[in-house]
């Protein structure tokens, strides 16, 4: 498998995918997983499912909803990664809730990640004063790293702070807002994209939250390294199910 | 002082601020400003003002003689049940709508469990001419229908929350995803939960119960101090403004009610500390009702004000460190004890203060002991629910 810095030194225009596991079926990771290898999806977010995801729109809520009702749990989903370590090609990006990740144990948590070919978290409600204050050495100890999430309230000091933390990427949040696709990119949104740009920052950035097709993620492109497309990928498998995942990517690209 | 939360919003292990990014600028705003504000002369002289005035403090505490000799105690009732809008919650909306307005904010959320925090929140929005949106679950709108009605009658939109459980938690999750969306919003929190200074802010502005009682009971007994003071726990805002100005006094003991459903481990419960185990919800580090993989379990009481799987951060510390003592009340206990308030004191009281009566029964009290029971609220709200369990 790729690292994940090797696959931002190589390429422009990165894809992302996110999708949450246990949905639409309990056993539909793996097969997800190869289908977005297979299409060229640079790389993937794998969402844990959570009782009260908070930052999630209704699409991530339902299917998180329904992977919970599968029988998803951590146990599961690090069983499922770990069958594919030595077959995936792409590096692998773990997004949940701080509490699964305190309730499962700190410790063997991050052990699990690294078993599981797993090299970065998002954890959208771990801030970053309590990462300074012990999360940074516990994923140091594990060798995982970890993305923060900027948006248009960031100011530019907290935004200098955040790149000088920064070993993955920064996730620039397209818009105020939760999870879930909005259509267009506005102007306001432009210039946010713009201003983040110009600058500068030494991290490599990813835009999410509103990308869904063809244009938003061009125009995402051009303000930075890539993009990642969550709620519009969930609503395609709850409409086609695992089976024409290589046409939705096909659309995007 | 040991039951002060530290800089960062800590009680012990328990606090912070865990929110997305996304709150980030909200909460630094709120933090930065919110014990600036609460000292100014301008905010104390308006919020003792239409404390006064408007709420109709200081509550009266009662000394219920009949309640007295029935449990061998002297036993006094602080009357938060007398407040305007009917409970406690209201001392809290007061305040935090002169911090929203010294922020310049303009449209206010809220979210609401049995209704009364909903129905304070509108109220204080009525008075101070604010846009206001209150969440609440699916469930509770149809147990607590009168305060449905009235927050609509007070202008307040109500938004129906369908995720989950469809009650209080989940109310708070809409809450806050839609601050997320509309960061120029003020989020008036109902509890001593949420991200750090809420439950900071929350347990100061409820602070006035226990600020009173101190001078009542020495009025009345020639002792501020009494021997034991109940309260029921939800998330905990009556408890904390109950015990604040005597947490440093550990000979003051002081008690929790949960509620504790159909029995505490019947599956059926919201009997937190009993369940509970560390964890983060609503932005707050605490004790949460979890499975073993950090999924947060869906809370049950017959009172939709103690219907929550958390307790606030200084409520997990009390419990923590035992300077509370935290019993439980079951659903049918706290209707028998509703009862008994009403036939021989004259007072009904709401579901989630019943909690607090019902562990009379449980206690042996020495002869003398002088205990005060913080009855949260009034029954109003609750007469369906009590018509329908009529002793037959």
């Amino acid at each position: 498998m790729k690292s994940l810095k090797n696959i931002f030194q190589e390429k422009e225009n990165l894809l992302s995918i996110f999708f949450t596991a246990g949905y639409p079926n309990l056993n539909d990771t793996t097969t997800i997983i190869s289908e977005l290898a297979n299409n060229n999806v640079d790389f993937i977010e794998v969402g844990l499912p959570y009782s009260d995801p908070l930052a999630d729109g209704p699409t991530i809520q339902d299917s998180s909803q329904v992977a919970l009702q599968n029988g998803m749990n951590l146990d599961i989903v690090f069983e499922q990664l770990k069958a594919i370590k030595e077959t995936n090609s792409k590096p692998l990006v773990l997004m949940g809730y701080l509490n699964q990740l305190l309730k499962y144990g700190e410790d063997k948590f991050c052990q699990a990640c690294l078993e599981s070919g797993i090299e970065t978290l998002i954890l959208p409600d771990l801030p970053m004063v309590e990462y300074e204050n012990h999360y940074q050495q516990l994923f140091k100890k594990y060798g995982l790293t970890n993305v923060f999430l900027i948006t248009p309230h960031t100011s530019e000091e907290r935004i200098r702070k955040i790149d000088a933390l920064t070993e993955a990427f920064i996730y620039v949040v397209a818009s105020a807002s939760i999870t879930g696709a909005k259509g267009d990119i506005s102007n306001s949104q432009i210039t946010y994209f713009e201003r983040i740009k110009t600058m500068n920052l030494k991290s490599d950035l990813i835009i999410g939250f509103g990308i869904s097709n063809n244009e938003t993620f061009k125009t995402a492109c051009q303000f930075a390294n890539g993009a990642i497309i969550g709620s519009a990928f969930i609503k395609e498998l709850s409409k086609n199910g695992v089976s024409e995942i290589d046409n939705f990517i096909q659309s995007i690209r | 002082m040991k039951f002060q939360p530290n800089k960062n919003g800590y009680y012990g292990q328990f606090g912070g601020a865990f929110i997305p990014e996304l709150l980030y600028p909200n909460v630094k705003e709120l933090e930065d400003n919110y014990l600036t504000i609460l000292e100014s002369v301008a905010f104390q002289t308006e919020y003792k003002d239409l404390l006064q005035h408007y709420v109709g403090r200081p509550s009266p505490l009662y000394l219920a003689k009949r309640l007295s000799e029935k449990y061998g105690a002297t036993i006094y009732l602080k009357r938060e049940d007398l407040n305007h809008t009917g409970a406690h919650k209201v001392n809290n909306t007061i305040g935090q709508i002169l911090v929203a307005k010294h922020l310049g904010k303009t449209k206010i959320i809220a979210e609401t469990g049995a209704g009364q925090h909903g129905v304070a929140t509108a109220t204080v929005c009525a008075l101070m001419n604010l846009e206001c949106t209150v969440f609440m679950g699916e469930v509770d709108i149809k147990r607590q229908a009168p305060n449905v009605a009235r927050m609509k009658m007070l202008g307040a939109k109500v938004v129906a929350a369908t995720s989950g459980s469809k009650t209080l938690k989940d109310a708070t999750n809409e809450a806050i995803r839609y601050w997320i969306q509309n960061p120029e919003t003020y989020y008036l929190i109902g509890s001593v939960v949420g991200p750090h200074p809420y439950p900071d802010m929350v347990a100061r502005l409820q602070a006035v119960i226990s600020k009173e009682m101190k001078a009542q009971l020495k009025m009345q007994t020639g002792n501020e101090n009494p021997d034991t003071i109940i309260a029921c726990v939800g998330g905990g805002s009556n408890a904390a403004g109950a015990f604040y100005h005597y947490l440093e006094n550990e000979n003051v003991e002081l008690i929790a009610v949960e509620a504790a459903g159909l029995g505490v481990h019947s599956g059926e419960s919201a009997a937190t500390s009993q369940l509970g185990e560390v964890g983060v919800i609503h932005g707050s580090k605490t004790i949460l009702m979890q499975d073993e993989y950090g999924q947060i379990v869906e809370p049950y009481s017959i009172s939709a004000g103690l219907d929550y799987p958390g307790v606030g951060p200084l409520h997990a510390f009390l419990h923590e460190t035992k300077r509370a003592k935290f019993m439980n009340a079951t659903d049918k206990e706290a209707l028998k004890a509703a009862y008994e308030l009403t036939k021989i004191e004259g007072i009904i009281p709401a579901l989630e203060s019943a909690h607090a009566l019902a562990v009379l029964p449980k206690i042996k009290f020495k002869k003398d002991q002088v205990v005060v029971v913080n009855l949260s609220g009034r029954g109003d709200k609750d007469l369906e629910t009590y018509i329908n369990h009529l002793e037959k």
